[in-house]
């Protein structure tokens, strides 16, 4: 090796400074309007949930028994692949689902985007998204609202699909017959949510 | 929202990974790489212009297969830009500056200032595979993937660095 190679393999490069790079990365991004999707995640007691957004409103929320290596790779390849973490983005939803938990808010207003539900899905989860906090409805009722009355059982796999949890509230969605029916995040969190909630439910 | 819809189109061909996963995979990697190239005053402004370029052109790339090398493209051009003092996004407004005050960017670097600022003033090729061979350590197969060019054509751009260097720095 020669000194000049020496020298040069010698030469110390100061550390990246990552917090400072995301965090100026996001504001220009979001300045230049290339900020297509804002993650972030938050605790709550259901365990931690993963939040993104689109300028259009919340795109996606899951449980963190969910990959979320998965569900980035499905909002790049199904919204947009300029995702960045971007937790100020999600603030106004992360609020809202605060106050939700604490009991302290009845209904959501953030907006929401529905890029990621297709055909009947969009039908029964915007009928889903009309069931009122603490009450519930069947899965042939959200089917009949979507136009098909005989198809609760597609009610039901678009409700297991549905890309937003608690804000579309999936697990206002029962059993005629009394049963809890299913749910993305397992029972035990329907269960609590309906709880939470006050919801009729034995 | 014309961006998102065409980004969706596209995408069913294409699978490109969030861009945060890029960022997480190389940012640290891409900044040895400035910071080797342009030294400490430019290489950070060199990195979030990199970075915010490729995201604006990520959702029309055509194909996934080598996502590193497309940074390294984008970063070594940015490089050259700001070595040649064209960069788009100056601290200061250009009026602001006097004239002729505009400089040969001559910024003090890595301890071995004199030896840094002859590696910059390399020509780009040199640069970055003098770069990629001393900061980042890699080996020439590698170092022709990042750069696009073949593993020999990575060692003669290093060898002819290095024997320029010597020239510039022996003196």
């Amino acid at each position: 090796m020669s000194d000049v190679e020496r020298r040069l393999a010698h030469g110390r490069v100061p550390a990246l400074d990552r917090e400072r790079l995301q965090a100026e990365l996001r504001a220009a991004a979001e300045r230049a309007g290339l900020l297509d999707v804002a993650y972030a995640s938050l605790d709550s007691p259901l365990g931690e949930l993963l939040v993104a957004v689109t300028p259009r409103g919340l795109v996606r929320l899951a449980y963190e028994g969910e990959r979320s290596e998965a569900v980035m790779d499905e909002l790049a390849e199904r919204v947009s692949p300029r995702i960045l973490n971007a937790p100020e983005r999600t603030d106004a939803v992360r609020r809202e689902l605060e106050d939700y938990f604490a009991g302290r808010r009845h209904g959501f207003e953030t907006a929401v985007d529905w890029s990621l539900v297709r055909g009947f899905a969009s039908g029964v989860l915007q009928a889903t998204a009309r069931v009122p906090f603490g009450e519930l409805a069947t899965y042939a009722e959200v089917a009949a609202a979507a136009g098909s009355p005989r198809a609760y059982r597609a009610a039901g796999n678009a409700l297991g699909a549905n890309p937003i949890p608690i804000v579309v509230p999936c697990h206002r969605i029962v059993h005629a017959g009394g049963g809890l029916g299913g749910y993305t995040g397992g029972l035990e969190r329907k269960r609590y949510l309906l709880g939470l909630e006050g919801a009729p439910v034995g | 929202m014309t961006s998102h819809h065409t980004a969706l189109r596209r995408s069913t061909v294409v699978r490109l990974p969030p861009f945060q996963a890029l960022v997480d995979a190389h940012a640290d990697e891409l900044h040895r790489f400035l910071m080797g190239s342009i030294g400490p005053d430019l290489a950070p402004d060199c990195l979030q212009e990199t970075l915010i370029s490729a995201l604006r052109a990520y959702p029309r790339l055509r194909h996934a297969d080598n996502l590193r090398a497309w940074l390294y493209t984008i970063a070594h051009r940015k490089a050259t830009d700001a070595i040649r003092g064209r960069t788009r996004r100056p601290a200061v407004g250009l009026e602001a500056v006097a004239p002729g005050a505009e400089p040969r960017v001559e910024q003090p670097p890595l301890p071995d200032d004199g030896l840094w600022g002859a590696v910059r003033a390399l020509p780009p090729k040199q640069r970055a595979a003098v770069v990629h061979r001393y900061v980042l350590d890699l080996d020439y197969r590698e170092i022709g993937a990042r750069m696009g060019i073949s593993e020999e054509a990575a060692r003669q751009n290093v060898s002819a660095g290095l024997k320029r260097l010597r020239m510039e720095v022996d003196r």
